[in-house]
């Protein structure tokens, strides 16, 4: 539940309300309206002027309207409060005011929205517009007091203290000018104004301290004078306000010294008539000043009637001095402790069903809260073996020593030379076996793989399966028996096999380039060896025509034939004269070609040729005006490869690079 | 020290011998060779590898499913020396070897069952068809052999030889070796030799 209202938002005063409506409907809408447009859209244009208008009062005055507290959903201390503040009445009728203008101002829009889907013209529909705004105007225009009254209001509401009515609370109260400020000033680090005279303190004053690291209020409140409660005014009703609604250590404060200007008699007069708003609340009489009266410095007669009012056991009285500051912890203490012992009970009581179960929020309060208490709250006792207990200290110069490694080692010959026997202290099943030898790779197996003590067993099945499995015939071959036939045929396929593998071979070759020109086939030379070695292979008898052959092959230029030796060797090489007709026949070198010149070539005499040479120069003319590259211009560039030229210089020669 | 198995071909990999490469993660892999820790290092999947182990399992070219397979085993509870243990153990090893390989002849020839009728099926095709490429008698031999007949000479083993050595492969080496392996266990060697004639051809090819 909120305690404190200090971030409502400022209320405005109906001329700027008004500008901030206006202004921002001017501002958010569309200006531009013609007389030519559309009627619907001059309608449309219009109608969302109202509207938008009403939207923004509407918003504002529900602002207005949330913002301030409702009085029927606050605590009753602050409702009270409140009405005492600001009376109640007239806060509640500005609200309605507010909630009622809201109303109006829709009601307006609503109609003028209706009757601006009638209207004609654009004229008619601003007219209708300023009515309609108009109205609204006047309507704010009208709320100008509550407006203002509220705006007050929230002001007062900001500056109130932030009272917790659950909370711990020690209530201060008492008749003016007995020391409730001092008291809360001696408590608490509040900077409560202290004055020598009455109604110093005119509302409620908050002060917060600790107490067993919890956090408590103290309450400073207003004077109370004895008179009637519709007699007090303002700032006693506070007072009241804060005794009849706060759940609190309620500590009414006396003056014995009557410094304070009103007598014993009367002090003791208000404590009884305000008792009735004691109800249910623990009460401290608390005598305040008594570095100047002490209640045994009091007449009999008073002091009897202070006793009566301690009688009835409720009330404590406590004393204290504000000003030599005795006594000041204590009350607080006191009344403290009080108040937390009582709250604790009542949370019990308000947890505890009428037949004393524990139920609702405590149980679940409870179920959480565990006390741990270890071992049941037993020592336990260290555990010594028996054998710990009796071990003898081990003495250098003992003969009875015990005999340790170390001594091993010496009597071995030290450090260095004796070496620890590890297998020592094996313990195998036979002492015997500690120094046996295994290999730890046997068979090109790691027989540390195959130890198993269940290998026996295993084996065994192992073995079983094996007889089981020879009788069985798993291991029985037929061995198969080669046939003559199928061998036969095997042969013939691995020779066929071969030769196709240098069939494929051969063409390999052929084809394969080897940075030379490709030949056609009709041009490659054959020697006739190798057909009649062909034909030879497919058991053809090549002699003939390899004759035949021979004989009508043209005879080359080259050695004769006697040379080569296939001719009679012992005749003498003879120059026939040939004759003519064989002269003519016989292959010649074909004459030398001379380079043509380019100028005749292609022309046919002397007269197409100047033609020619008119005609080119007739062409010529016009390159040659228009200083054109012409044909004796042409020019090839040397064309140099890019990385030799660009880039940085490395390392390399330029003439490597 | 301890026999173990190439990460990446499953061949043993002998103390001394190989690489051990350690993952950051703590998963040690053993190379047998540098061919292993290269084709490692190019992340190739050794399933994919025909010489591998590991390919040759999953392809089902290897026993992978037999009882003596279950015998070596890594064993991570230790146990305590006993001479009868270690005997009977050196023993088994023997024993579960030999079985083993006697197995696995049996499951190869399993595998390779019907591979002869499947040849023989493409040899005869490859004869039927190619019959033009076996070799014949050369027209030259036959008019010499005419001749030789005509002078009276004994003509039909000479013949037989040329016929013979027509129709043999000569392998390289001038010898064929072959090692066949018996279920039962033990080894037959067959050796072939042919005699080099290409020396007294040299001049028919003239």
């Amino acid at each position: 539940m909120k305690t404190t209202w200090k971030d409502i938002p400022p209320v405005p005063t109906q001329q700027e309300f008004l500008d901030i409506v206006l202004s921002r409907t001017q501002r958010k809408l569309p200006t531009q309206i013609r007389a030519g447009f559309k009627i619907s859209r001059i309608r449309a244009f219009y109608t969302r002027k109202v509207k938008f208008t009403q939207e923004t009062f509407s918003d504002k005055f529900a602002s207005i309207l949330d913002s301030f507290p409702r009085l029927q959903d606050i605590h009753p201390f602050h409702k009270d409060l409140l009405n005492t503040l600001y009376d109640a009445d007239h806060f509640k009728i500005a609200l309605g005011q507010m909630s009622t203008a809201k109303h109006l101002v829709e009601t307006i829009s609503r109609d003028y929205v209706r009757l601006l889907k009638y209207a004609q013209s654009l004229y008619q529909c601003k007219q209708l517009k300023r009515a309609a705004l108009g109205r609204m105007a006047t309507l704010v225009k009208r709320l100008k007091d509550p407006l203002l009254y509220l705006d007050q209001v929230r002001q007062h509401l900001g500056r109130l203290p932030a009272i917790d009515p659950n909370t711990r609370t020690l209530l201060i109260c008492g008749y003016p000018n007995v020391g409730k400020s001092s008291f809360l000033r001696s408590i608490t680090r509040a900077d409560v104004d202290v004055q020598p005279y009455a109604f110093t303190t005119k509302s409620l004053f908050v002060g917060h301290f600790d107490y067993k690291y919890l956090r408590f209020q103290a309450i400073d409140t207003p004077g109370i004078l004895d008179h009637p409660l519709e007699e007090m005014n303002t700032i006693e009703m506070q007072s009241i306000t804060a005794i009849a609604h706060l759940r609190s250590a309620i500590m009414y404060f006396m003056d014995l010294s009557e410094q304070c200007g009103y007598s014993v008699q009367a002090q003791i007069q208000l404590f009884r008539s305000i008792k009735p708003l004691f109800s249910n609340k623990l009460v401290f009489l608390v005598v305040n000043k008594i570095d100047i009266t002490r209640p045994e410095d009091l007449s009999p007669e008073l002091q009897a009637e202070l006793q009566t009012i301690l009688k009835a056991g409720e009330v404590e009285m406590l004393q204290l001095s504000c000003n030599t500051l005795e006594g000041v912890q204590e009350v607080k203490n006191a009344a403290c402790e009080r108040l937390l012992a009582e709250r604790v009970n009542q949370k019990l009581k308000a947890g505890t069903t009428s037949s004393g179960a524990i139920g609702g929020r405590l149980a679940e309060v409870m179920a959480r809260i565990h006390v741990a208490q270890p071992m049941g709250g037993v020592a336990p006792e260290t555990f010594i073996p028996e054998a710990a207990k009796n071990k003898k200290k081990y003495e250098k110069d003992d003969p009875d020593r015990p005999r340790l490694a170390k001594d091993v080692e010496v009597e071995n010959g030290g450090a260095g030379v004796y070496n620890v026997d590890m297998r020592a202290d094996w313990m195998l099943k036979n002492p015997e076996w500690k120094y046996d030898k295994m290999p730890e790779i046997f068979e090109g197996k790691n027989v540390y793989d195959y130890v198993d003590p269940d290998i026996e067993a295993k084996l065994a099945a192992l073995e079983e399966e094996e007889e089981r499995l020879e009788q069985e015939g798993f291991y029985e071959s037929d061995e198969d028996i080669e046939d003559d036939e199928e061998a036969e045929i095997m042969r013939k396929a691995e020779l066929i096999r071969e030769k196709q593998q240098l069939i494929r071979n051969e063409a390999r070759m052929k084809k394969r380039l080897k940075n030379q020109a490709i030949i056609p086939r009709k041009f490659v030379k054959k020697p006739l060896s190798e057909m009649e070695d062909a034909l030879d292979t497919l058991g053809v008898d090549t002699t003939e025509i390899a004759e035949r052959a021979r004989s009508t092959a043209i005879r080359t230029r080259g050695r004769s034939l006697s040379r080569l030796g296939t001719a009679d060797a012992d005749s003498m090489d003879v120059d026939t004269p040939k004759t003519d007709r064989q002269r003519l026949r016989s292959l010649s070198r074909p004459a030398s070609r001379h380079p043509a010149n380019r100028r005749d070539e292609g022309v046919a005499d002397v007269a197409t040729r100047s033609k020619a040479e008119r005609i080119a120069k007739l062409n010529q003319k016009r390159m040659n005006r228009m200083a054109r590259q012409g044909e004796a211009d042409r020019h090839t560039s040397a064309s140099l490869t890019k990385h030799l030229v660009a880039g940085k210089r490395g390392i390399g020669k330029t003439n490597r690079r | 020290m301890r026999i173990e198995d190439c990460s990446f071909c499953g061949r043993p990999a002998y103390p001394s011998k190989g690489i051990t490469f350690v993952r950051n993660d703590g998963k040690s892999f053993r190379f047998c060779r540098s061919k292993c820790n290269r084709n490692y290092k190019m992340k190739r999947n050794p399933r994919k590898l025909k010489w591998t182990k590991a390919y040759r399992r999953n392809a089902g070219k290897e026993m992978t499913v037999d009882s003596t397979l279950q015998f070596a085993q890594r064993r991570n509870e230790p146990v305590r020396y006993d001479r009868d243990l270690a005997t009977k153990t050196m023993a088994a090893i023997k024993r579960v070897s030999e079985i083993r390989a006697r197995r696995e002849r049996v499951f190869y020839k399993k595998r390779m069952a019907g591979k002869r009728e499947k040849e023989l099926a493409i040899a005869r095709k490859l004869v039927a068809e190619n019959e033009h490429l076996l070799p014949r008698l050369r027209g030259s031999e036959k008019k010499r052999l005419a001749e030789l007949a005509a002078q009276g000479a004994d003509v039909a083993a000479e013949e037989e030889l040329l016929s013979a050595r027509k129709n043999t492969i000569k392998a390289f080496g001038g010898e064929q070796r072959r090692i066949k392996v018996r279920v039962d266990g033990g080894v037959e060697e067959e050796v072939e030799t042919f005699r080099d004639e290409d020396d007294d051809d040299v001049d028919m090819e003239d």
